[in-house]
């Protein structure tokens, strides 16, 4: 595990990638401490990586479009299957490799606001709380695509893939607020969801059935919560987007709270992802 | 035994690569697997390593069994894929460092194997280039190199000369048969020679399914049914023929060529110094000369083509009987 996961670090640092995503962090980074505080003047230092987000939708499927999906392409992956390694030890040793990838730049981005107190009262707690909260929500989304990275052995596909997901967890909230606020578009709007999702199961499963039936029962139990209680479908759609939304979490920690359930729903993200991409990997042996 | 496989399936779908395959591979031996293309080769080579999981069956390697302790399995297994496992944009030394910390050898002997494993396979003077500028024949000596690292029990190598010159094919065939003194090699090759040349045991595999195994020796007595002689005379074919009526018991095949015919002359008779006698006077006595002669006994290519076609016709037939199995 500690030979996969030195090899991977490595491998980021001798090619561009590590530093590309590194330097695209700090450079807006440096952009928006500019502004709020140099320029502007404010000593809330959590509003810059409150502004990062956006920076996601970029930098995360550049950081994991190759993780898996190289492997493959290359067939090094026989390597590691034929190798004394668990996959789990795999996954975990590349997750961690990608997460101390991101702890440079994070790290850097946690001087700033040390320097910024010899002009001013920065009030740190909600700093590093905010940026701890970066550090994980960033977590969940490189998990996310390192996922997708197991599900493709073409690096450009995984790096669609993943821009499509991230602009879709970037907007979700925006678009689902204009979307559905009613009964009737709420009840559209899962429907929809739940098609979708069927679809997915029954293509990463390759079974029409499995995936026929999931999408029987989600409609289901849609359908019949809908006809009982029609009023709690009332912008029911927006507040599970909101409650789901990954940065709708982040930014309560910019506002000040330690937010304890969203550092826990960040580390579920994280879990489940690293457990679907060991079971992507153990399934291409069973293909 | 060291590696035992069991009624070893892997289907693919409706397609099976391989069915119902069973064997035994003992310590210290060189085995052969011969097939034809898409035999089934790489697929067993590829469950026996843990790279694929099985339909069905078990593989049990020095008595672990590659599905239930898969960890313990692999550690007494170096294997080289058909296609060499390299990371690209790294040296071989570094990639060997790479295999040698996952494979688990002490930190203090790494530096040592590693030297070893490069010193064998004749890479040392590139060891410090990336991967991605080595000729394929390098390349494959690196993915060597790799299977062989930390002296495995049991080396499996898919197609191990592929992409190599002849003096590279001949110094990796005595690597082989050094190694084969303390470790137990398995390779895979679709060309006989490669595998009469170094193997102790030949198995055959054709559609999945294991036609023959036994000694290369004992493989070519035992279909060395009968003799064939070919001559070239200085005769029409029609001569030839009458020619050939007063020797008995053969099988005749004969094509004229201008001036010349070439015929080939096959006999179930053992005592193939008799049979060339009965030619030469036969021709001798109608006053015909034999430009050419020569005597072959069935030779191992003739055998494997002799199994590997019989089991196609037979696996067509089986293929019809399951297709209609399958529309009922």
């Amino acid at each position: 595990m500690k030979a996969v996961f030195k090899h991977e670090v490595s491998s980021y640092f001798t090619g561009l990638t590590g530093y590309v995503f590194g330097a695209f962090l700090l450079l807006f980074t440096g952009i928006y401490c500019m502004v709020y505080n140099i320029s502007g003047g404010l000593t809330n230092y959590e509003y810059v990586p409150a502004s990062l987000p956006f920076i996601f939708i970029i930098i995360i499927p550049i950081l994991t479009m190759r993780v898996i999906s190289e492997e493959k392409k290359q067939k090094t992956d026989q390597l590691l299957y034929s190798l004394p390694l668990s996959m789990t030890q795999v996954v975990i040793a590349k997750y961690m490799a990608l997460m101390v990838v991101f702890l440079v730049p994070v790290a850097i981005m946690c001087i700033y606001p040390l320097i910024l107190t010899a002009f001013g009262h920065v009030y740190l707690p909600v700093v590093f709380g905010t940026m701890l909260a970066f550090y994980l929500m960033g977590g969940a989304l490189i998990a996310i695509g390192m996922f997708v990275s197991s599900l493709t052995d073409n690096q450009a596909v995984a790096a669609g893939i993943n821009f499509v997901i991230m602009l879709v967890i970037y907007f979700i909230t925006d678009l689902s607020e204009y979307a559905a606020t009613t009964a009737v578009g709420s009840l559209l709007a899962l429907i929809i969801v739940a098609i979708l999702f069927s679809v997915l199961v029954g293509f990463m499963t390759k079974s029409v059935f499995s995936g026929f039936t999931v999408g029987v029962v989600l409609e289901a139990a849609i359908v019949a919560f809908f006809t009982i209680r029609r009023s709690s479908f009332e912008g029911l759609f927006p507040s599970i987007m909101n409650k789901l939304s990954i940065f709708e979490r982040f930014y309560t920690f910019v506002q000040g709270v330690f937010d304890i359930t969203g550092i826990v729903y960040f580390l579920s993200i994280i879990g489940v992802c690293l457990f679907l991409t060991v079971q992507s990997l153990e399934k291409r042996r069973w293909s | 035994m060291i590696v035992e496989v069991k009624n070893l399936t892997k289907r693919y779908g409706s397609h099976t690569a391989v069915s119902d395959l069973s064997f035994g591979i003992e310590k210290g031996k060189i085995y052969g697997f011969l097939g034809p293309n898409g035999a089934g080769k790489s697929t067993t080579m590829n469950i026996m390593t843990g790279c694929l999981a099985a339909t069905k069956g078990d593989v049990i390697i020095g008595g672990y069994d590659i599905f239930e302790q898969p960890l313990e399995a692999k550690k007494l297994i170096g294997y080289l894929p058909e296609m060499p496992p390299l990371y690209m944009d790294r040296t071989p030394l570094e990639y060997l460092k790479f295999v040698a910390e996952a494979k688990g050898i002490k930190k203090e002997d790494i530096n040592k194997e590693i030297d070893k494993v490069m010193e064998e396979t004749m890479i040392k003077d590139v060891s410090d280039r990336i991967i991605k500028n080595l000729s394929k024949g390098y390349r494959q000596r690196v993915g060597i190199a790799q299977a062989i690292l930390g002296d495995p029990e049991v080396i499996i190598l898919d197609e191990p000369t592929v992409g190599l010159d002849p003096r590279q094919i001949i110094e990796i065939r005595d690597l082989i048969k050094k190694l084969g003194k303390n470790h137990t090699v398995i390779l895979s090759s679709h060309i006989l020679s490669e595998v009469q040349a170094v193997c102790d045991t030949i198995l055959i595999i054709s559609k999945g399914k294991m036609v023959a195994c036994d000694t290369p020796d004992n493989l070519e007595k035992l279909f060395a049914g009968g003799i064939t002689v070919k001559i070239t005379a200085e005769a029409s074919e029609k001569d030839v023929k009458n020619i050939c009526k007063e020797i008995k018991n053969i099988k005749l095949t004969v094509k004229e060529n201008g001036k010349y015919s070439e015929a080939v002359i096959e006999s179930k008779d053992k005592d193939e110094n008799k049979l060339c006698r009965d030619i030469f006077f036969a021709f001798a006595k109608n006053n015909k000369a034999i430009i050419e002669m020569t005597k072959s006994a069935a030779s191992l290519e003739d055998i494997f083509l002799e199994l590997t076609e019989s089991e196609t016709e037979e696996e067509k037939n089986a293929d019809k009987e399951s297709e209609e199995g399958d529309d009922e």
